[in-house]
């Protein structure tokens, strides 16, 4: 501190790096205009925050305050140059202040314990000082058992009038801090290896497809999987008889030169990986353009029992055997509802509800026009008691990929579990020291304990208070 | 007897216990105390039995085994269990201290949480999953989360009783600080208040935010309303802020001092600060990565909870300034909850995301 005057640029430069103030002023930095990230809309039309802004602030106002931000990089603020400065400074900060005091904290660490004069011992933070009955010799033993019993494994020296042990405890909790910055680090280097090396897509796959490209989030780039995925079959299952979604699964099957090396069914939370490439379940649809194209797949039963199961078309046509019932195709919802009127219409573009409207003939004369839901088994049975179950219609869904490559999630993974564990030993653990002096007087020994902790000296305290009492429970049994 | 009846005691037990703490603050008689806190203790009873009624509701509803069903899946749950876990940590501080006076201050936020779900509407029915939610990591992201937003709520109450006692003068930034927040806190609650007693709805929270919030005061279309509810605003602001020492006088005479009041705030952080960063930073990262193949998407849940991160960091690292320790570092414990509730709420209710089921 003295000699603060004389420092140069470059050592104060360097204090201002690897300070504490520098660090919060960061925190503040990157909570702050955070904020706005979370209240413009990142990456959206410009018509979106515009919206967003006149609301805030009035429609006058807002296409100069978009015009101001936009130049600000605010639009896609966590990509822009000044907030990754700061990201880059947070990174300098952590590793000046790293280097700045671990050297200092090292010495803490490896510092060999020595045993402790009087007039030092009592100007600890911990003190504590009792005259036990008996000699030394014997007093000797009773605080070895203590001490021991407290979990202290603690080295002896033989003094002038008596003796001494000092032990410490979790000498390398000190740290737990460096292991929690440095985590920081090892995350951001994941972070970037993943940007460098990995992609992030998205590909929408029609049932019964297959492509080998993905297309990028963030720009227009094309990204060759150098493999095929194909889309056996997609389904949304719904709660009930609700539109609430119950489960997205996609039946997929990975093609290397043509060959089917992988087959598995997603759905969200378990996604496929092949070659570090994963797909994710993200969306779903129904392709309108493909109505003629999809089969519809039916299972065929007679009032006598007699099973088929049978695939066909838009328009077409099929015979129930075992039976004089015919039915022709005429007409497909993806999302059926009748109004009060009793009309059908479709509510929705996606396969909520698919329905299909059948013309059926007996023995050649029309006899009824129904629509079948798949959902609904009860439209399944005709009135002669034959059944007509509609069991999908393939071929007319996409499956709604997310494309993902990232060869540096495992570095963020033990980034994490480094950080967890760092703030773990950082906040539960501390370095604590302890010296007890024993010194003989005339029929009795005087017990002097000095101890310290760096962290959460109450509980130390507490601890070497338990000692006392158990150096003063074994006197008295022994009396 | 069924889950919600179960609720029902304890919301009442805790509302009874509110009263009752702050009784024993005012006329400090060891009785009305012990009555207290045996009443917060039966409403926890109840409550936990109401949640494990619940968590088995669930799961025979929907047959996805008992892990996957824990009740932490819509906003009535999470408040729910934010508020047992806020309470235990009441409790923990009770018996740790041997002080019951914080009852008074840690109650109230057990109160106004149960009470906005009974007033607003929140939906209580047991909703089925959406696909994302069908994950193993729910249960441990949100207790964790949960966890140390109690945490923090205590840091809250300790953080700001600690301005309240230490501050001395009427123009000290501190003292203007606990002031305005309590007076904004307080003028928020009325003019809820004045709304629901207004519109006499009872709406899921989102659609109250929208169509409902501040419509009879601040947004009133009459602009002499308006124009009233600021007077009315200011004059709020302007009486706590002149009669805001007597407040102080309450807590000084029951013998709760600054020391333990600035131990605690930084306890409840130490515990909160890593629990939030394991629990709700890195499992709800490693869970998004499962749902979505990005561990990291600056949504606005995901940046909310990561500028609460970092306020927190910021008051952790605060203490090792010299002359910043003590009230400086208690406004950022205060600033820090505001963070906490407005990545809980604010972000589902007036911010759209990926997390937007979380109000359904």
């Amino acid at each position: 501190m003295e000699d603060k005057k004389n420092k140069s640029i470059i050592d104060k430069f360097w204090d201002l790096l690897a300070s504490v103030k520098l660090a919060i002023i960061i925190f503040a930095l990157i909570a702050l205009t955070s904020i706005v990230g979370t209240i413009l809309e990142q990456g959206a039309d410009e018509a979106r925050n515009l919206q967003i802004l006149a609301k805030l602030f009035g429609e006058s106002v807002a296409p100069s305050l978009y015009t101001i931000f936009n130049k600000l990089g605010f639009m896609d603020m966590y990509h822009s140059w000044w907030f990754i400065s700061i990201l880059i400074l947070f990174s300098v900060n952590l590793i000046i202040c790293s280097l700045d005091r671990l050297p200092k904290v090292w010495k803490l660490i490896s510092e060999p314990m020595a045993p402790s004069p009087e007039e030092k011992l009592r100007k600890f933070l911990i003190t504590r000082e009792v005259v036990i009955q008996g000699p030394a010799a014997k007093v000797r033993d009773t605080v070895a058992d203590a001490l021991k019993q407290l979990g202290f494994k603690s080295q002896e020296v033989t003094e002038e009038k008596g003796f001494q042990f000092f032990s410490q405890k979790g000498p390398y909790s000190r740290l737990g801090v460096f292991i929690t910055h440095c985590s920081i680090l090892v995350i951001l280097c994941g972070a970037i290896i993943g940007l460098r090396f990995g992609f992030k897509g998205y590909v929408n796959v029609p049932e019964g497809t297959a492509t080998n490209l993905a297309f990028a989030d963030r720009g227009t780039r094309n990204i060759p999987l150098g493999f095929e995925v194909r889309c056996d079959n997609f389904d949304a299952e719904f709660y009930g008889m609700s539109d609430m979604p119950k489960e997205y699964r996609s039946w997929l099957t990975i093609l290397k030169d043509g060959r089917e090396v992988l087959k598995k069914s997603i759905v969200v939370n378990d996604p496929l990986t092949y070659e570090g490439i994963t797909f994710y379940q993200a969306s779903y649809g129904f392709m309108n353009e493909n109505i003629d194209r999809g089969i519809f797949l039916f299972r065929l039963i007679s009032a006598n029992g007699q099973s088929s199961d049978i695939q066909l078309r838009l328009g077409d046509s099929f015979h129930i055997q075992g039976s004089n019932i015919s039915g022709k195709i005429l007409n497909f919802s993806p999302a059926l509802r009748i109004d009060e009127h009793g009309h059908a219409f479709t509510y929705a573009n996606q396969m909520n509800n698919p329905a299909v409207l059948i013309d059926f003939s007996e023995s050649g004369a029309r006899t009824l026009t129904g629509w079948i839901l798949k959902r609904h088994p009860e439209t399944w049975q005709l009135p002669n008691g034959d059944r007509v179950e509609f069991l999908d219609y393939w071929g007319v869904e996409f499956t709604g990929l997310q494309v993902r490559k990232d060869p540096g999630v495992w570095i963020v993974y033990f980034g994490c579990f480094a950080m967890s564990a760092g703030l773990f030993i950082a906040f539960f653990m501390s370095h604590r020291k302890i010296w007890v002096k024993l010194v003989e007087e005339k029929n009795s020994t005087r017990i002097l304990v000095g101890a310290t902790a760096n962290k959460n000296r109450a509980a130390f305290e507490r601890k070497v208070d338990t000692l006392l009492s158990l150096l003063g429970r074994k006197e008295k049994g022994e009396k | 007897m069924d889950s919600s009846a179960l609720f029902g005691i304890s919301t009442m037990a805790y509302i009874l216990a509110m009263i009752m703490y702050i009784t024993y603050l005012a006329f400090r008689k060891e009785q009305i105390g012990i009555t207290a806190t045996a009443i917060t203790i039966a409403g926890l009873a109840a409550q936990t039995l109401a949640i494990i009624l619940r968590w088995k509701e669930f799961a025979d509803l929907s047959g996805m085994g008992f892990l996957r069903s824990a009740p932490l899946t819509n906003l009535y749950e999470s408040m729910v269990f934010f508020v047992w876990c806020l309470i235990i940590g009441y409790l923990l501080i009770e018996f740790r201290f041997k002080n019951r006076s914080f009852g008074a201050f840690v109650t109230p936020i057990a109160g106004v949480a149960l009470a906005f779900i009974d007033l607003t509407g929140v939906s209580k029915e047991i909703q089925p999953l959406v696909p994302a939610l069908k994950s193993n990591w729910l249960l441990a992201h949100v207790t964790m989360s949960f966890v140390a937003y109690a945490a923090f709520s205590i840091s809250f109450s300790t953080g700001l009783m600690y301005l309240i006692v230490t501050t001395e003068k009427r123009r000290e930034p501190s003292y203007i600080f606990w002031t305005l927040t309590f007076g904004i806190f307080m003028i928020v609650m009325i003019a809820m208040a004045i709304d629901l007693f207004s519109f006499k709805v009872a709406v899921k929270p989102d659609i109250f935010v929208k169509s409902y919030l501040f419509k009879t005061t601040f947004l009133n279309s009459s602009p002499a309303v308006k124009l009233l509810s600021w007077i009315a605003s200011c004059v709020i602001l302007f009486v706590v802020w002149q009669f805001g020492s007597l407040l102080k006088k309450v807590i000084q005479k029951v013998n709760i001092d600054a020391g333990m009041l600035d131990e605690i705030t930084y306890k409840s952080i130490a515990v909160g600060f890593p629990i939030f960063t394991l629990g709700g930073l890195i499992f709800g990262a490693i869970w998004a990565d499962q749902a979505w193949g990005v561990y990291w998407s600056w949504d606005p849940k995901e940046t909310w909870s990561l500028i609460t991160w970092f306020i927190y960091a910021f008051y952790l690292h605060g203490r090792m300034i010299r002359g910043w320790r003590g009230k400086k570092v208690a406004m950022v414990a205060v600033i820090g909850f505001m963070a906490v509730i407005f990545t809980y709420l604010g972000v589902n209710l007036l911010l759209s995301g990926l997390h937007a089921y979380g109000s359904q």
